[in-house]
């Protein structure tokens, strides 16, 4: 059953639905009836066609000049992806598979050499308020109170601080940290650094909300927090987001679609919807389909890391 | 339970402080003592060493006649004209230098060269060039104090944390955002380390090149007190020195911590 909402590439470079494959001369119609979904899981695997596309990512090619050896090499290798408003899409693969430098891309920090980007079907070329990236490490500018890092991005985009404080006062408060404005970053835990850094990223209020393995760098037990808290938030504000991270069940508990990567170069192996209805909660980890969906992707990144030589 | 072990180690630290207070004030004493004891008994010929009692006698008589003042005045005047000129010239230059890699490419080694001259040395062509008036002091001053400056703010631009350009580049900042927002605050510690450091050469810079050659302040007192024998007149001269030094060493150390506070612990020392 999982199977049916699986888009896996194949060798001509055209993605073909796996459980469809199976059932050659069902209709998709058909094909419903049959596995009688849940009317409201239904609802949601159809709802995404309706949403406008924000994200457009199309046949998007990365190289890079590689020092040791002097030739270009390519790091994204025509990649197509759309994330549609209000969608939470992860990117996972082998770490150094290049989802770290696709999603540096879209936020503008580093050039791709051929294809388009486009927010909201503007093309993007460079950094731009349209978008914000929380970055793996907290990295607040140190000498600047909590207060004044969450409207670090506002105020570069013009604005004067008094206001900026007004504007992101809600995300401030959405995420728990009023009565730390006067804080200095050194004063904070790592979990609640993090806080601010994603609370800056979303003051600037982006169509596209970027995350780089956010929670990478925190303890387990911080992270599962972290999670629960960016569940929560995600489905309070309804923000569109494309997160990379090498967690998978981070990426099955948090995402509306997780995106598997093939390594060096990547490009889009698989293209897994999670059916898990929202809202979630972080207890669904030890449900029979979280951990079927979790054991699909490993199986899938397992079997490219052995055809692509390993790790 | 932890907030015992924090009153326990700051009283730890009370008592240490007190100790090194009472050990390093009694040191002092003696030396003192033993100072004054050797002139009394004739020891040593009064006329090389002089006596605390004399050098306060003689600071006293300074004060009255006017004369500390007027050559305090003309040390201070140039010393703050050449520390001035050095801030005005020696930060933003630190800064380029470490900022533009064409600048750090074509003036790098000029400064070393420079920093690896002894300034003090160039003394008898400042004096031919500018006179034995204030200006060949403060040109001294200038050249004694910019290179802490310069090198400080240089490093400082090296250490500018690229996870932080990062940042400011993706939430779209241009080059002069990124400078003012996180090269600029960078550079402030470095900044008052720098005038810490300036200010030391600085005033060795100004009694030096007054001893040197000048016909007016604290240096020249000082040249002309020992050159006339007047031992006790030297050393109330160089108290007053060590005691500027002393209170511009402990300002600039308060303003720098200011500056560092966001740096938290690590800034307390």
């Amino acid at each position: 059953m999982t199977n049916n909402n699986v888009i896996v590439a194949s060798e001509n470079g055209s993605a073909k639905r796996v459980g469809h494959s199976t059932l050659p001369n069902a209709g998709v119609e058909e094909l419903d009836n049959r596995l009688s979904f849940p009317a409201d899981l239904q609802q949601q695997l159809k709802l995404p066609d309706n949403r406008s596309v924000k994200l457009s990512v199309k046949n998007l090619v990365i190289g890079y000049l590689d020092n040791q050896t002097g030739h270009t090499m390519v790091a994204v290798d025509k990649v197509n992806l759309d994330v549609r408003e209000g969608e939470f899409v992860t990117i996972v693969g082998l770490s150094g598979c290049g989802k770290s430098t696709f999603l540096n891309s879209i936020a503008g920090l580093v050039k791709h050499q051929y294809g388009e980007i486009r927010v909201n079907d503007r093309i993007v070329n460079g950094p731009g308020s349209d978008r914000a990236m929380v970055f793996q490490k907290a990295s607040l500018l140190p000498w600047r109170k909590v207060g004044r890092n969450i409207t670090y991005g506002l105020e570069l985009g013009g604005m004067k601080p008094a206001e900026a404080k007004e504007k992101a006062s809600y995300y401030v408060n959405l995420i728990r940290l009023n009565g730390f404005e006067n804080h200095y970053p050194y004063q904070l835990s790592g979990g609640m650094q993090q806080r601010v850094n994603l609370a800056r990223a979303l003051a600037c209020d982006p169509e596209v909300l970027l995350l780089d393995e956010p929670f990478a760098a925190l303890d387990a037990i911080t992270r599962e927090l972290m999670q629960n808290e960016l569940l929560e938030l995600c489905e309070k504000v309804g923000k569109t987001v494309l997160m990379v991270t090498h967690q998978i069940d981070e990426a099955v508990l948090l995402s509306d679609r997780v995106i598997i990567f093939a390594a060096r170069p990547a490009y889009v192996l698989a293209d897994i919807t999670i059916p898990i209805s929202r809202p979630r909660k972080s207890c669904i980890k030890d449900s029979e389909e979280f951990r079927g969906l979790m054991s699909q992707i490993w199986s899938i990144i397992e079997g490219n890391a052995n055809i692509g030589g390993g790790i | 339970m932890r907030k015992v072990t924090v009153f326990q180690k700051s009283n730890k630290a009370n008592k240490e402080k007190i100790l090194n207070l009472l050990l390093g004030s009694s040191v002092i004493t003696l030396f003192l003592v033993s100072w004054e004891l050797l002139f009394q008994f004739k020891l040593v010929n009064p006329l090389f060493i002089s006596a605390p009692s004399r050098v306060v006698l003689a600071e006293i008589a300074i004060i009255k006649d006017g004369s500390l003042l007027a050559n305090l005045s003309v040390s201070a005047k140039e010393f703050l004209l050449g520390y001035g000129a050095a801030i005005i010239i020696g930060f933003p230059f630190g800064i380029m230098l470490g900022w533009f890699k064409l600048i750090r490419g074509s003036f790098g080694p000029f400064i070393a060269a420079l920093q690896a001259t002894p300034r003090i040395a160039l003394m008898p062509l400042f004096i031919i060039w500018f006179g034995l008036g204030i200006t060949s002091k403060i040109v001294v001053v200038l050249m004694s104090a910019i290179f802490p400056l310069i090198v400080n703010l240089r490093v400082a631009m090296t250490t500018i944390d690229s996870d932080l350009i990062h940042v400011a580049r993706a939430y779209g900042a241009s080059r002069w955002q990124i400078f003012r927002s996180i090269a600029f605050p960078t550079s402030l510690p470095f900044l008052m380390t720098g005038l810490r450091l300036a200010a030391g050469r600085g005033l060795l810079g100004v009694i030096v090149a007054e001893v040197f050659g000048g016909a007016e302040g604290i240096g020249y007192m000082i040249q002309y007190a020992g050159s006339t024998f007047q031992t006790d007149k030297v050393f109330a001269g160089v108290l007053v020195v060590a005691v500027t030094g002393i209170t511009l060493d402990f300002t600039l150390d308060r303003l720098g911590r200011y500056f560092d506070r966001w740096r938290g612990e690590v800034a307390v020392h």
